[in-house]
């Protein structure tokens, strides 16, 4: 038995091992594709740190800054650093990226988690009942949402929930972290949740419908089985396999998006950083923002991939 | 009848013992303003920040050698209690406060100033204070690293310092933002001061939450006896106006700018009507033209722009009357302000013949770069276009984004821009942007040279008496009224809301977010009492 264990594990490492070896050449290519993008926007940071007379003065603190230096020399620096884990200093602030990362990690986390968290538990569920019923007056109701929850645009839905929710019933406050606590939490985490939770209504209903027509549930069923343990044992085990794949690449998704939130709330999360460091051209913070969020994009990814086989033992770690 | 009186008279009385009670400052509570100029402050080390977003917190939390002084409407010392001037207007001495203490508890003595103007001059840093400090003789030479200590600072004793100046200025006008905050010797320059700034004002640093907000609590080692009355200032950084909008409406907090929508939106709701604090601040927005591209060089073609527009209708129509229509450069509130001068009216025809004068009967075409800004951005400039083609002038935009802008007008790489740019509280600094010495990449964004403006100027900066000196000043806001090296379009009216329990606020006319927090107090209605 250990040693049909061990054999299960092999493949999985070995698999853990070529993804993240795969990895490298993807946050290469995103370092690539930032740093030359913002080598030819026009635009630099010098320009909104000092409106100083004396050009001398813009000469130092482009040198200070080491933007004097041929864009390949920078991008090699930028790369022999980020390898020992060091992604710079800010222009702005002055600070360590990493340090500034770490202080809005949390944040970002809390909400996608808790955005997450609210779709997944609202949007399975409506699309598995509207899937049963197909055509019912559940599964309409349930479309007429998913569709109009992918339809608004978020700005415009945060501001409705902050009207409704904070000043109408006074319920929650309508901005800011305060603690840290599910009372600020809240409001952000339900306007970024709304149109992931549509979509995985959705996807659940399709893949739900598809699979009840499947025909080893039709095998199931003319064995006998009743058809609680047939949507139990064969749909949503089948199902989650599809839903794993949206949710794994939401989470991508809701990290660009959380931009807007971040904002609108003051939320004091990495996209809110990510914003002010694209406008005042702080391009260490940039280049950090977009790698954490890449590698979050391409850790959560992995860890679905690995989740796939403990779903369904049929896949393998190819 | 007698008693009627009686009660009339007791009705009065209890008003007027109503009325000093609400105006005496009450202890306690929390002020909670918000910075809206975006999604974060830069830095807690304020040397290194320009933006108006940071002074809002630096203001609490640290002191300068002057201070804006609102009601008087100039900069008045702050850590000093008496300034002599001798050496013909150049050698100022500061007989310095001995009851100032940073948060760390230690005194501030003349050694902080010297080592905070030597700090902002570290070459290597390029600091946005150096352009203020490099007035102070030999402050150019630490800059360029050929001295280690500014000459023109001398310490008499602990609370004496002589400053000597490259030029016969008000220095209140140089120090009084906090880009030249005082910092304690040493302590700043500590990589903790970034994370736990240190300072000499009302209230001393807590928290930062990067991108939310920063807590401040009352200092009570503070100069000024009895002051702070707040407990606590907490700066919420919320960049979204209708964020903002319902956040004020939920009383969640005191202070709220406004834009133009929403300044008509209050103005018509009388339940916010009486929230309104307005100021005209010292910004002129206008169009720049380049005098290198030929039809601009010519002193009509300019002024024919100012005829052709209607900038009366779209400061009403657009700005929705938050701006204040433009004469010339310097704003409604400089103190050279001339109340007599008329803007440019509206006179297409008049625009058409000075182009047919200038040689240009059948107009021209010209690329005006724009931001995307509501006030003074592209639909300033969609309104203009239909006024100028009316003359034959045809616009080709092209639209940056604000930081491109910024570099746009430094460099001198348009045809024309168009931006706001402060035109004060200093006229003299205001109207140097255009004279011939300032470069373009300093302020004289248009390259404006004129041997007579130069003298005019140069006049009224050595000119010692006061009223002389705002009459030269005037002079040359004529002049600039008469060369129209751009449109001018119109002056800042800054709009704030401000719950009714908040008192004390000041109309700052250089930002009205900036506010001396020591003289704010929240009375037992603020629900953060």
């Amino acid at each position: 038995m250990e040693a049909v264990e061990g054999r299960k594990k092999v493949p999985m490492l070995s698999f853990l091992i070529r993804r993240l070896l795969q990895t490298i050449p993807t946050v290469l290519a995103v370092v690539l594709l930032v740093f030359v993008l913002f080598s030819v926007v026009p635009g630099s940071i010098v320009s909104s740190m000092s409106d100083d007379a004396d050009p001398q003065v813009e000469l130092r603190l482009k040198k200070q800054l080491g933007l004097d230096d041929p864009v390949h020399v920078r991008f090699g620096a930028y790369i022999a650093k980020l390898a020992t884990g060091d992604f710079g200093t800010s222009f702005r602030t002055r600070e360590p990226v990493t340090a500034m990362l770490a202080k809005r990690a949390w944040p970002t986390l809390q909400l996608i988690f808790a955005a997450m968290a609210f779709s997944v538990v609202l949007g399975v569920p409506l699309g598995f009942i509207a899937a049963l019923r197909p055509g019912g007056l559940v599964d309409s109701a349930a479309m007429i949402v998913a569709v109009t929850g992918l339809s608004i645009a978020k700005f415009w839905l945060g501001l409705v929930i902050m009207y409704v929710f904070a000043l109408k019933l006074g319920w929650l406050p309508s901005f800011g972290y305060g603690d840290g606590g599910l009372k600020y939490l809240l409001l952000p985490a339900l306007t970024l949740g709304v149109s992931p939770m549509a979509l995985f209504a959705r996807t659940t209903r399709a893949a739900v419908l598809e699979i009840m027509t499947a025909d080893f549930v039709r095998t199931a069923r003319s064995k006998g089985m009743s058809e609680t343990r047939v949507v139990k044992w064969h749909v949503m085990r089948n199902a989650l396999v599809i839903i794993l794949t949206t949710v794994g690449l939401q989470f991508g998704g809701l990290m660009g998006q959380a931009v807007v939130v971040e904002k609108l709330f003051s939320w004091p999360g990495i996209g809110s950083l990510l914003v002010d460091s694209v406008l005042q051209r702080d391009i260490p913070a940039v280049q950090g923002s977009i790698l954490v969020v890449v590698l979050a994009f391409l850790a959560i990814n992995l860890l679905v991939d690995l989740l796939y086989g403990v779903i369904d033992p049929r896949i393998r770690y190819a | 009848m007698m008693f009627r009186m009686t009660a009339i008279v007791a009705g009065m009385a209890l008003a007027l013992a109503g009325s000093a009670e609400a105006q005496t400052p009450r202890k306690g509570g929390t002020i909670r303003m918000t910075a809206p100029y975006g999604s974060s402050f830069t830095s807690l080390d304020i040397h290194t920040t320009q933006r108006a977003q940071d002074e809002i917190y630096a203001k609490a939390l640290h002191r300068s050698l002057y201070t804006w002084d609102s009601a008087e409407g100039k900069p008045v010392p702050e850590l000093a209690k008496e300034v002599v001037v001798s050496g013909g207007g150049l050698v100022h001495t500061f007989k310095l406060r001995d009851d100032a203490y940073f948060h760390d508890g230690r005194k501030m003595t003349a050694d902080d100033i010297i080592w905070t103007f030597n700090r902002i001059m570290d070459g290597t840093k390029a600091y946005p204070g150096a352009r203020y400090v490099r007035i102070i003789e030999g402050a150019a030479a630490v800059e360029k690293g050929q001295a280690k200590e500014i000459s023109g600072l001398k310490k008499i004793d602990d609370f004496t310092l002589e400053m000597k100046l490259t030029e016969k200025v008000d220095p209140g006008f140089y120090f009084f933002t906090a880009l030249t905050s005082i910092y304690p010797a040493d302590e700043g320059a500590k990589d903790s001061f970034i994370q736990h700034p240190i300072g000499l004002g009302p209230f001393k640093f807590v928290e930062h939450v990067p991108g939310s907000r920063i807590v401040l609590e009352r200092w009570d080692k503070f100069y000024k006896p009895g002051k702070p009355y707040a407990d606590k200032v907490i700066v919420s950084i919320m960049g979204e106006a209708a964020a903002r909008d319902v956040a004020f409406r939920n009383k969640e907090i005191d202070t709220s700018v406004l834009g133009p929508a929403q300044y008509v939106a209050y103005q018509a709701d009388p339940n916010l009507k009486g929230t309104i604090v307005e100021v005209a601040e010292v910004f002129t927005r206008y169009m720049g033209m380049n005098p290198a591209f030929k039809p601009f060089a010519d002193k009509r073609v300019r002024q024919a722009i100012n005829y052709a527009i209607d900038s009366d209708l779209i400061i009403s129509k657009l700005v929705k009357d938050k701006a204040y229509r433009a004469t010339s450069w310097l704003p409604l509130t400089s103190p050279a302000y001339d109340k007599t001068m008329k803007p440019y009216p509206y006179d297409p025809a008049k625009a058409k013949q000075l182009l047919s004068e200038a040689g240009y009967p059948q107009g021209f075409e010209f690329e005006w770069t724009t931001s995307q800004n509501e006030s003074w951005g592209l639909p300033i400039v969609s309104a203009v276009i239909p006024m100028l083609d009316k003359v034959g002038i045809k616009v080709k935009v092209k639209q940056v984004e604000t930081a491109v802008l910024a570099e746009v007008v430094r460099t001198g790489d348009y045809q024309a821009f168009i931006y706001s740019q402060q035109s004060g509280p200093d006229p003299l600094a205001a109207l140097k942007c255009f004279h011939s010495s300032t470069p373009q990449p300093a302020c004289n964004y248009m390259n404006f040279r004129n041997p007579d403006f130069d003298k005019i100027l140069d006049e009224a900066g050595q000119a010692d008496d006061s009223a002389k000196r705002t009459q030269l000043l005037q002079k040359a806001n004529a002049f600039l009224y008469e060369e129209a090296p751009v449109w001018f379009f119109n002056y800042n009216k800054a709009v704030m809301a401000v719950q009714p329990w908040l008192h004390g606020i000041q109309k700052n006319p250089t930002e009205l977010t900036h506010q001396n927090t020591e003289e704010l107090w929240v009375d037992d209605t603020s629900p953060a009492k």
